[in-house]
């Protein structure tokens, strides 16, 4: 899988959490909370969903991985293709 | 100790047969009832009061993935009671608003929801949701209220089964007389069509409601009633003292003259007639009126075969010689709808103080002798001289009693 993938994936998770929010714009370096309505609830809903969809498991110590959409494909795709 | 009089400003409303008070009350003189059959989980097809107002007029679409359906009642309610009401909103002192909202149960659809879904990962509870604890705390439709509107004064709900929707009004009437708050938004919801335990509970007590034609579920007095329509719905209020309503010119609806609430102490489910007739006598005592000033009692039967009858036998009881005061049932059009059943029907009545009509109870085909009473509205509206005072009876389980007194505003 690669990182553009996973970033898909990362969007698609976001536009279910979050319908009411555009990503069709989102930058990839920048923190996700700057450019859109996400708390930290929405955060452990993304957990929730990679866990649920594709069975990954993101320990707390992590969750600063999620931060933008550029680190979450530095971090995630890995995970992906160990599966 | 000279009390403030509390008044009606505004309502909102959603119900199985109408998301707005025009369009309810139509339904309830046109006999138009507002049940179909729904699929219950594990259940099959029941029947069961549906609202289909649109909950993203005051919701985002995120607010409503993370909340409950009953706080979107709540909020849709909310929201449309406040312009009913004529407020100017945005100049209020938030501070000085509290909601008090009236529910049956809170937290049976979310926990079920979350054990199902668990149940599709081995009940591994690492899937259980992190949004489980705020949705199922018993203040969630009101504290959803409070958030989506911006409200920062007191909010919680009021547990009082299915007396909850009078038990709202009644605790907005007393905070207001305290100087606790200077608008009350008050009244009750229920979500609780999206839990089968409610469903299969009553289903084990012999009490869900059934009937080949679905709009017939529902038919207190009946001879072959035999329970329950579980619905959803909400009605909210806004109240104010009397003093602050004139002040700003609002429309009066109805002033709130007295209620009472006690309780049977005899049974868990089991209704205690003698105790219903003591709960009517203190509420008309407290509004310092006698039985026969009151011109529409509206029943709270949910058409069990039990429960009608002592309801019936209270109402013997203390308006047995009231020739001018009329009964009638709103649960023959919409169902049970719980927390939300007290505040809908007053809801569904109050517009008889404008056209002097009783909505009737509607589906009675073969009326049980031991339901009759000689003003009991049956199929069809009567029109009468005068609508000036509603008592509206609520009961629950656990043997809580509530009757609340409203009357015409006149000056």
């Amino acid at each position: 899988m690669t990182e553009d993938q996973v970033k898909q994936i990362v969007i698609d998770i976001i536009n279910e959490i979050a319908p009411d929010e555009d990503t069709s714009g989102i930058k990839g370096d920048i923190a996700l909370r700057e450019q859109m309505d996400l708390d930290s609830m929405d955060f452990l809903d993304i957990v929730m969903e990679l866990r649920k969809q594709h069975g990954i498991e993101v320990p707390e110590a992590e969750y600063p991985q999620l931060a933008s959409l550029d680190s979450c494909a530095t971090y995630l795709t890995p995970k992906f293709n160990e599966k | 100790m000279e009390q403030s009089r509390i008044v009606i400003t505004g309502l909102g409303l959603t119900s199985p047969n109408g998301n707005t008070i025009q369009e309810y009350r139509k339904n309830l003189l046109d006999g138009v009832a507002g049940v179909q059959l729904i699929d219950v989980r594990y259940m099959g097809q029941q029947p069961a009061g549906v609202c289909d107002f649109d909950p993203k007029k005051y919701q985002s679409r995120k607010e409503l993935r993370v909340g409950t359906r009953a706080a979107s009642i709540a909020i849709y309610c909310a929201h449309e009671a406040v312009t009913s009401a004529g407020l100017d909103f945005d100049g209020l002192d938030k501070s000085r608003i509290g909601v008090y909202i009236g529910t049956t149960e809170h937290g049976n659809v979310e926990t079920e929801n979350e054990v199902y879904n668990i149940s599709k990962f081995d009940y591994d509870t690492r899937y259980w949701t992190h949004h489980h604890n705020p949705r199922t705390v018993a203040n969630n439709p009101a504290g959803e209220i409070t958030i989506n509107m911006g409200i920062t004064g007191p909010h919680y709900t009021i547990g009082a089964a299915c007396a909850a929707g009078n038990a709202g009004l009644i605790q907005a009437a007393q905070m207001l007389r305290l100087g606790e708050v200077d608008l009350a938004l008050a009244g009750g919801v229920s979500e609780s069509i999206q839990t089968f335990g409610i469903f299969a509970g009553f289903k084990s007590q012999g009490a869900l409601g059934s009937h080949e034609d679905v709009s017939k579920a529902s038919r207190p007095f009946d001879k072959s009633r035999n329970g329950i329509v579980v619905s959803e719905g909400g009605a909210i209020y806004t109240l104010e003292r009397l003093e602050d309503a004139q002040a700003r010119g609002a429309n009066i609806l109805a002033e709130i003259i007295g209620y009472r609430i006690n309780s049977d102490a005899s049974d868990y489910v089991l209704p205690n007639p003698v105790r219903q007739a003591e709960c009517m006598r203190a509420a008309l005592a407290n509004a310092g009126i006698e039985p026969g000033d009151v011109d529409i009692v509206n029943t709270h039967a949910t058409s069990t075969p039990m429960g009608d009858i002592q309801e019936i036998k209270a109402i013997r009881e203390v308006f047995g010689d009231c020739p001018t005061t009329y009964v009638n049932n709103t649960k023959s059009f919409i169902g049970h709808a719980m927390g939300a059943a007290g505040a809908l029907e007053l809801a569904g009545n109050l517009p008889s103080f404008e056209d002097n009509i009783v909505h009737p109870t509607i589906n009675i085909e073969d009326l049980d002798p031991e339901c009759a009473l000689p003003n009991l509205v049956i199929n069809e509206p009567r029109k009468v001289d005068a609508v000036k005072v509603i008592l509206n009876n609520s009961f629950g389980m656990l043997g809580i009693n509530s009757a609340l007194i409203v009357r015409k505003f006149e000056g």
